[in-house]
């Protein structure tokens, strides 16, 4: 109160956070639009002036790649959009992007001051809303380049801490050339998240814009098979590796090679990718299933779910847990929950068994109870003995995690591994055992969000750009 | 985009592309394989390569027109464009001296081939090439082996050529050699080289084989080309796609490769839709 005191002109706190409009669950579960629709003018200029300015503020400090967030929120409560969007891509080269799949609740959103009276500023919304707006103005504006200084960066992986690495030093006058693996750009934005949740078109705009910057990129050349590290470093200063996290795991459980049984990258890449939902218009089929189990909690798992019930499928997530510890945002399960996603907790595949064609057609499941708290101060699952079931099922998607393609560390000799796959690399600034090399993303942290990546990708261009300039 | 140098088709449904990919030319190794599209809503499509010239480079592709891609690739015309052509994939094949040599190829497998014959011989290997066909107009290649086999035997199912019957015929034919097999290596289709694996197993002949499983990237992504080999999973494009014949679980294989059997058939019963002359947006 003594605050307020002070400062008798403040207008009153306003705590009523402005809700985005979506598609309705019943339309939505039936088509492959965005979910979500953005705010409008009027509603963003309205979320945008309840924010109270903090002088320190805390939503930067949970930001991985420092965005001055009051400082566009500010814009656009001033409706000075232009000038918001220059801050939020002065620190930000993907705005429209995070704004949509970023975990803001772990981050900007939850350090913010009114989130102690669960008002806190929808942050996440603000970006998409600016990004977007700059979007429909249909002339985007390209960030002034710094004098060449004719230094050559290859980026291996077109993901976003690659395109983050990218952006940042092209700005600072390198030259700077994408290799990506798959025939188009983007990696977990392209092939992995689903068009309903991150239109490609999206993608596309911002890939289009590193290209309009300067940026050469180059698809369908795999690094470690096309050409290795080591022969790009003759012709290139440095090299930044940022290939994701895109080996799949499954369950070593049997029936997983039946029919019918994907990982998630093959169920999402087939969709996303190669655009299976619009089979035969596009070449690569899919399935369309009837009864889909998807297994884990995670945001990929949600992904895979709502997109199997876009094609029709009745669809159940089975969780070994239970929904307290899912760890895919709490804004996916709700979306899943309403477009009528069952969700099957504390409940353990054991197997998947199939017909005389050897499609699967049903799986035998173990019902959990938590016990004590595990390593990760999740409660762990404890198997309910004799609680054996089985549930029909036409396909099953096993979406449990994925580490780095072993690729580019079997290929680059000197190159230190870590325990699980990863390319060890400094946190800080991405730089690795081997001179000259940088990673960051996935392969470093192993499977993890869009931001880390790309607030990594920033660093290690950071260091980047340093080395460069001094040798 | 990769250019079309040449494109024929070299016996009735085989047809032979040569492509512009210099960066792959340059890398590629015996046994390996490319991924293909052939336009840009296309699948992407695993193909052996039977050829290459790292100079010119050039890649040489045969396939056996199918499917809807490979029917549209084998409409490429010279100087025609497509939008992929990724590798070298997979691993190579392990060219040593093993002594002699039984090579198996039918289909596209008499072209792939080629090249480990070629690097097997330059090895100091002996090699007695076996090329197998329902019959024998559709035998190809056949001038290039002689030049570089030390014999070659011919199967036809017809009898039009050589021995009538399968691969199962090698049977005698193994049991006359006077000196050993050390090694067979069998190319084409997953039929044939399960049965090729079936009849050098009695004969104790280390054999390999090149797995076709169905595949999307190439690079171990996705896990749809998974295989078990000896009663593990694994995946044909990056660990493979050479595997021990004796090891593979064939029928696996051979129902994995059916998933999408019914599909397949979709774009040809949609009448008037080839080409993708009608396509909505998406």
């Amino acid at each position: 109160m003594s605050e307020q005191a002070k400062r008798p002109k403040r207008k009153p706190l306003d705590l009523n956070r402005r809700s985005m409009p979506k598609q309705p669950p019943k339309i939505r579960s039936h088509n492959f639009y965005e979910v979500a629709l953005g705010y409008q003018v009027e509603s963003a200029v309205e979320e945008a002036d309840r924010c109270i300015q903090c002088p320190k503020p805390k939503c930067v400090d949970n930001c991985p790649v420092e965005i001055d967030i009051p400082g566009f929120i500010k814009c656009i409560a001033e409706r000075r959009f232009e000038d918001g969007v220059k801050i939020l891509k002065e620190k930000n080269c993907l705005p429209a992007i995070c704004g949509r799949v970023c975990p803001q609740e772990e981050q900007c959103e939850e350090t913010c001051v009114l989130s102690k009276k669960k008002g806190q500023i929808a942050i996440g919304r603000l970006e998409r809303f600016l990004a977007d707006w700059e979007a429909r103005q249909g002339k985007l504006k390209l960030l002034k380049r710094k004098k060449k200084t004719g230094k050559k960066v290859a980026v291996v992986g077109g993901g976003p801490a690659g395109l983050t690495v990218a952006g940042d030093l092209i700005q600072l006058g390198h030259e700077v050339t994408i290799f990506e693996a798959l025939h188009k750009m983007g990696g977990v934005l392209t092939y992995g998240i689903p068009e309903f949740r991150l239109p490609k078109a999206i993608v596309g705009r911002e890939v289009d814009y590193l290209g309009k910057l300067g940026v050469e990129l180059v698809t369908d050349f795999v690094v470690g098979k096309t050409r290795t590290v080591d022969s790009l470093l003759k012709e290139y200063d440095a090299i930044f590796v940022g290939t994701g996290a895109g080996l799949p795991w499954f369950m070593d459980i049997p029936g997983e090679n039946l029919n019918g049984v994907y990982s998630a990258n093959e169920y999402l890449t087939r969709m996303n990718l190669m655009k299976g939902y619009l089979f035969p218009e596009f070449d690569t089929p899919i399935k369309n299933h009837r009864q889909m189990a998807v297994i884990g909690g995670g945001n990929v798992a949600m992904d895979c779910a709502r997109t199997a019930l876009r094609l029709g499928a009745e669809t159940r997530i089975i969780y070994r847990r239970s929904r307290d510890e899912l760890p895919a945002r709490l804004e996916e399960v709700e979306n899943a929950e309403e477009e009528g996603v069952i969700f099957e907790f504390l409940t353990l595949p054991l197997k998947y068994i199939g017909d005389e064609n050897g499609w699967v057609r049903e799986i035998e499941c173990l019902r959990m109870e938590l016990g004590e708290p595990d390593a990760s101060g999740r409660r762990r699952p404890v198997p309910i003995k004799g609680s054996e079931f089985r549930f029909q099922v036409d396909g099953a998607v096993c979406a449990i995690g994925n580490s780095p393609n072993p690729l580019i560390l079997s290929t680059t000799p000197g190159l230190e591994a870590g325990k699980k796959g990863n390319i060890v690399a400094d946190e800080a600034n991405g730089l690795t055992s081997r001179e000259r090399i940088w990673a960051g993303g996935d392969v470093v942290t192993g499977a993890a969000t869009v931001i880390l990546a790309m607030g990594a990708g920033r660093q290690a261009a950071k260091s980047i750009h340093e080395y460069l300039l001094s040798h | 985009m990769f250019k079309v140098l040449s494109s024929q088709m070299i016996v009735p449904n085989l047809h032979q592309i040569t492509l512009e990919a210099p960066a792959v030319a340059k890398e590629m190794r015996p046994g390996q394989f490319v991924i293909l599209r052939a336009d840009e809503d296309g699948e992407r499509t695993p193909l052996s390569v039977c050829d290459w010239d790292a100079e010119l480079g050039s890649i040489t592709i045969i396939f056996l027109n199918i499917g809807s891609t490979t029917n549209r690739l084998s409409e490429l015309r010279d100087g025609m464009y497509i939008p992929t052509v990724v590798g070298p994939l997979g691993n190579a094949t392990d060219i040593e001296n093993y002594g002699t040599v039984l090579l198996v190829g039918g289909c596209y497998g008499i072209g792939s081939l080629f090249p480990i014959a070629r690097a097997l011989k330059e090895k100091g290997n002996r090699i007695i090439m076996v090329m197998e066909a329902r019959s024998s107009y559709l035998l190809y290649w056949v001038e290039r082996y002689k030049q570089i086999s030390d014999e070659v035997v011919f199967i036809t199912r017809d009898g039009t050529l050589g021995l009538r019957g399968h691969v199962t015929c090698l049977d005698d034919y193994i049991k006359n050699q006077e000196t050993p097999i050390d090694m067979a290596i069998i190319n084409g289709c997953t039929f044939l080289m399960k049965t090729g694996s079936d009849t050098t197993k009695p004969f104790d002949i280390k054999t390999m084989v090149s797995l076709n499983p169905i595949m999307i990237d190439g690079t171990g992504m996705c896990g749809v080309c998974r295989v078990r080999i000896g009663g593990k999973t694994k995946f044909a494009c990056v660990d493979g796609p050479d595997f021990d014949g004796h090891q593979v679980d064939w029928e696996e294989l051979l129902q994995r490769r059916k998933t999408y059997m019914r599909e397949e058939v979709v774009p040809f019963r949609t009448s008037g839709c080839q080409g993708h002359s009608c396509k909505s947006q998406g």
